[in-house]
C-alpha cells in the first residue's frame, strides 16, 4: 500500500473513529438500557444478560415502550416539543430570512461586520445569555421597565414562566444557526438572474418570489432544519424561561433520569426522540443534495 | 415585412431620411471618479444590427445596461422610439436583454424560462405556450422543451437565452456578447443564425462585442468604443477601410502602422517620412510640412515577392516567421529600420517554391492602400 493510500485511510478514519466513539457506542448503551427493567441498585436497571445456574438467560423486554404508549404525557411531551420547534423554526425564518437576505445582498465592508454581528453572540456563554433574558423579560426586569417609563403599558407585561418567554429564547438563541446557512445561500446568487426577471417585465417583488425564494430553498430547508432538530430537544431554555405548563421533551426525559431515577424508560424516551428527529435529518440530507445539484 | 427594405439596404445614416430609432444624446456614467461612458451621443435606426466594439473596461456594456434601464446615467438623455427613457424602470422598458452569462433561470425548464415574459405580462396560459412552443422552434430547440438549462449544451444554452429575450417581441433587443460563450465553430455558425432571425423580425439590434471580427460580420454599422467614447461609427468597411484614427485602424483586423512626419503636402504629391524611408499617400487636404501622423497599411494590400516591384511604395526585408493559414500565409518581414511588418498572401494552388525563412524580399504597395491617420 503506497503512502498516500495510508494518508486517505487515516483522513477517513478519524472521523470514523470518532463516530464509532462517541456517537455510535452511547446510542447503543442507551439502546441497551431502554431495553432493560429499572432496578433498584447501582446501575438502576437490569443487566442485559445473566448467568443462570451456568445458562445464558437475555432480558429484553419493549415494557418501557409500551408504557409511554399508554401514559398520555410521552406523547403529548413529544406533540407539544414538535408544535414549540415548528413554531420557532417559522418565527426564526420570519426574522432570519430578511436578515439574511439583507447581509448578502450588502457591499463587501459592509457584509462583514454584519456577518461578524451575527455570530458575536457566540462569544459568550450560552448559559449567561439564557440568563440574561430572565434579566430583561421578568415582571421587574429591563422590558417592562422601559415600556412601563415610556407610559406603554400601565402594569409590568407577565412574560417569564410562559411559553412566549421560551419562544423569544428559541428564536433569539438559534437564529445565527438559520441565518448563516440562508447567507451562504443567497450571496451565491446571480444578481444577473434578478436582472433577467426585471428585464422580462416582472416587477421585484415578482422577482423575488419566482426567482430569489425558489432559488434559496436548499438554504431555507437547511437552516430550518439546523433550529428544528436541536430545538426539539431543547432542554435549557424552556427549563429556565419556560413556566410548569411549558411540556417538552427534553424537559420530560431530565426528570425520568434524575428526578424519578427511571433509567429504561428515560432511555426508551430518548430512543423514539432519535427516531423523530431522523424524519426532519432525512429532509435536511435530501435538499442538501438537491442543492448541490444546481 | 417582406417588403419593407431592410436597414442595410436602406442606410438611413447616409442621408437624414428617417427620424433615429434609438437617440443617444450626451450620456455619460461616473463611477466614483472613474467615467465609465462619457458624453457619447449615438443615433441608431429601425431595423439596424449595430455592434458596440470595443476592449474590456471601454464603457460599451455600461451604455447597454443603460439602455435596459439597470444603471442610471449620470448625464444625458436615451430616447427609444420617440419615448424619453428617464425614469423608467427596466420592467416596463420595450426592451429586453440577451446576457452574456445567459441568466437562465436554473430551477425552471426551457419553455418556462422562455415563456416567463409573457406570463409577467399577463398573456394568457394557452397563448403564452403556443408562443413559446413556436419560438423554440424558431431556435430550433423543439423537443427540448421540459429540459432544465444544466442539461443543455452551451450552444442550446445560447439559443435559450435568444427565445426568451425575443419572446416578448421587444423594439429593441439588447446582446451582451451574445457568442462570447461559444467555440469559434459554432460562433461562425451563430453569427448567421442571429442575422436570419433579426432581418426575419425586423428588430432593432444593438450588441456589444470585443470580437472585431464578430462586428464585422453582423452588423449594419459599428460603433467604437475607447475610455468611454465613442471614437468611431460607420459601415464595417468604412471603418475597415477608412480608420479615422491609430486606435481604430489597429483595433480592426491587423495592420502595420508607420509613426512619421509629413515631408511634402502638395495637391499632386504627399509623402511622409519615417523610420523605413519615405512613404506616398494619396494626396489629402488639411496637412501641413513638419507634421507628425501615423500611416496605416493593411497587411493584404501589401504585395511580397522575390523580385523588385513597381509599387508607388517599396522596401526591402528579411522574412522571419512564416505562418501557414491555409488559404493565405501571414510573413513578418524585418525592415532595415528595425520595425516588423506583418503581410498576407494568397496561397496559390501547387506553389512548387513558396517564400520562407531568412529570404531578403521585397515589399510594395500603393499609394491609395496607404492610409493617413492624424489621431
Amino acid at each position: 500500500m503506497s503512502n498516500s493510500k495510508l494518508a486517505r485511510r487515516f483522513v477517513i478514519a478519524v472521523p470514523n473513529i470518532w463516530l464509532i466513539l462517541f456517537f455510535m457506542i452511547p446510542f447503543l448503551v442507551v439502546l441497551k438500557i431502554s431495553l432493560a427493567e429499572p432496578r433498584i441498585a447501582i446501575p438502576p436497571y437490569s443487566p442485559l444478560w445473566e448467568w443462570v445456574n451456568g445458562e445464558i438467560k437475555f432480558n429484553i423486554n419493549f415494557e418501557n415502550y409500551a408504557y409511554m404508549w399508554e401514559d398520555t404525557l410521552y406523547i403529548n411531551a413529544y406533540l407539544s416539543s414538535i408544535k414549540i420547534a415548528a413554531i420557532s423554526t417559522l418565527l426564526t425564518l420570519l426574522i432570519g430570512y430578511p436578515m439574511a437576505h439583507y447581509i448578502a445582498r450588502s457591499p463587501e465592508p459592509k457584509r462583514s461586520i454584519l456577518l461578524l454581528l451575527v455570530i458575536l453572540p457566540f462569544w459568550t456563554s450560552f448559559l449567561l445569555r439564557v440568563y440574561a433574558w430572565i434579566g430583561i423579560l421578568k415582571t421587574k426586569g429591563i422590558l417592562n421597565a422601559v415600556l412601563l417609563w415610556a407610559g406603554i403599558i400601565d402594569e409590568p407585561l407577565i412574560i417569564m414562566q410562559t411559553d412566549i418567554a421560551v419562544y423569544i429564547g428559541i428564536v433569539y438563541t438559534y437564529l445565527p444557526f438559520l441565518i448563516l446557512p440562508l447567507y451562504a445561500n443567497l450571496v451565491k446568487l446571480d444578481d444577473t438572474l434578478l436582472e433577467a426577471s426585471r428585464d422580462l417585465g416582472a416587477s421585484r417583488i415578482s422577482s423575488f418570489f419566482r426567482i430569489t425564494l425558489p432559488l434559496s430553498m436548499p438554504g431555507i430547508i437547511a437552516g430550518c432544519m439546523l433550529v428544528f432538530i436541536p430545538v426539539l430537544g431543547e432542554y435549557v431554555i424552556p427549563a429556565l424561561l419556560g413556566g410548569p405548563d411549558t411540556l417538552m421533551i427534553g424537559k420530560v426525559l431530565w426528570t425520568e433520569y434524575f428526578g424519578n431515577r427511571d433509567w429504561p424508560v428515560a432511555s426508551a424516551v430518548a430512543i423514539v426522540m432519535l427516531i423523530i428527529m431522523l424524519i426532519p435529518i432525512m429532509v435536511l440530507r435530501r435538499a442538501q443534495s438537491k442543492g448541490a445539484e444546481i | 415585412m417582406a417588403e419593407e427594405l431592410s436597414a442595410c439596404e436602406r442606410r438611413p445614416w447616409v442621408e437624414a431620411t428617417e427620424t433615429p430609432f434609438v437617440r443617444i444624446k450626451g450620456i455619460t456614467k461616473m463611477f466614483g471618479d472613474l467615467a465609465a461612458v462619457d458624453d457619447v451621443s449615438l443615433d441608431i435606426y429601425r431595423g439596424e444590427l449595430f455592434c458596440l466594439l470595443g476592449g474590456s473596461g471601454c464603457g460599451k456594456s455600461t451604455l447597454l445596461r443603460m439602455l435596459a434601464g439597470f444603471e442610471t446615467p449620470t448625464a444625458g438623455t436615451i430616447e427609444i422610439d420617440g419615448q424619453d427613457m428617464a425614469g423608467v424602470a427596466a420592467n416596463l422598458r420595450p426592451t429586453n436583454m440577451m446576457f452574456q452569462s445567459y441568466a437562465l433561470f436554473p430551477h425552471m425548464s426551457v419553455e418556462k424560462n422562455v415563456a416567463y415574459g409573457l406570463l409577467r405580462e399577463g398573456v394568457p396560459k394557452p397563448e403564452a405556450m403556443q408562443r413559446t412552443a413556436d419560438m423554440l422552434s424558431m431556435v430550433k430547440l423543439d423537443g427540448f422543451a421540459n429540459r432544465k438549462p444544466h442539461q443543455l449544451s452551451g450552444g442550446q444554452q445560447q439559443r435559450v437565452a435568444l427565445a426568451r429575450s425575443l419572446i416578448k417581441q421587444p423594439k429593441l433587443l439588447l446582446l451582451d456578447e451574445p457568442l462570447g460563450a461559444l467555440d469559434k465553430k459554432l460562433r461562425e455558425e451563430t453569427q448567421f443564425e442571429l442575422i436570419r432571425i433579426q432581418e426575419d423580425l425586423g428588430v432593432t439590434f444593438i450588441v456589444v462585442t470585443h470580437d472585431q471580427e464578430e462586428a464585422m460580420t453582423l452588423s449594419t454599422r459599428i460603433g467604437v468604443m475607447d475610455a468611454g467614447k465613442i471614437v468611431q461609427v460607420g459601415e464595417p468597411r468604412e471603418i475597415y477601410e477608412t480608420p479615422n484614427s491609430k486606435y481604430v485602424a489597429d483595433f480592426i483586423g491587423s495592420v502595420n502602422i508607420f509613426d512619421g512626419e509629413v515631408d511634402v503636402a502638395a495637391p499632386d504629391l504627399m509623402r511622409v517620412n519615417t523610420a523605413e524611408g519615405a512613404i506616398v499617400c494619396e494626396p489629402m487636404a488639411g496637412l501641413t510640412a513638419k507634421q507628425k501622423l501615423h500611416i496605416a497599411v493593411r497587411p493584404e494590400r501589401m504585395q511580397l515577392s522575390r523580385t523588385p516591384i513597381e509599387a508607388a511604395n517599396t522596401m526591402r526585408g528579411m522574412v522571419m516567421e512564416v505562418a501557414y493559414m491555409g488559404n493565405l500565409s501571414v510573413y513578418r518581414v524585418q525592415l532595415p529600420g528595425g520595425q516588423c511588418l506583418k503581410v498576407t498572401a494568397a496561397n496559390g494552388l501547387h506553389d512548387e517554391n513558396p517564400i520562407t525563412w531568412d529570404e531578403e524580399v521585397h515589399i510594395g504597395w500603393s499609394a491609395a492602400a496607404s492610409t493617413v491617420l492624424v489621431k
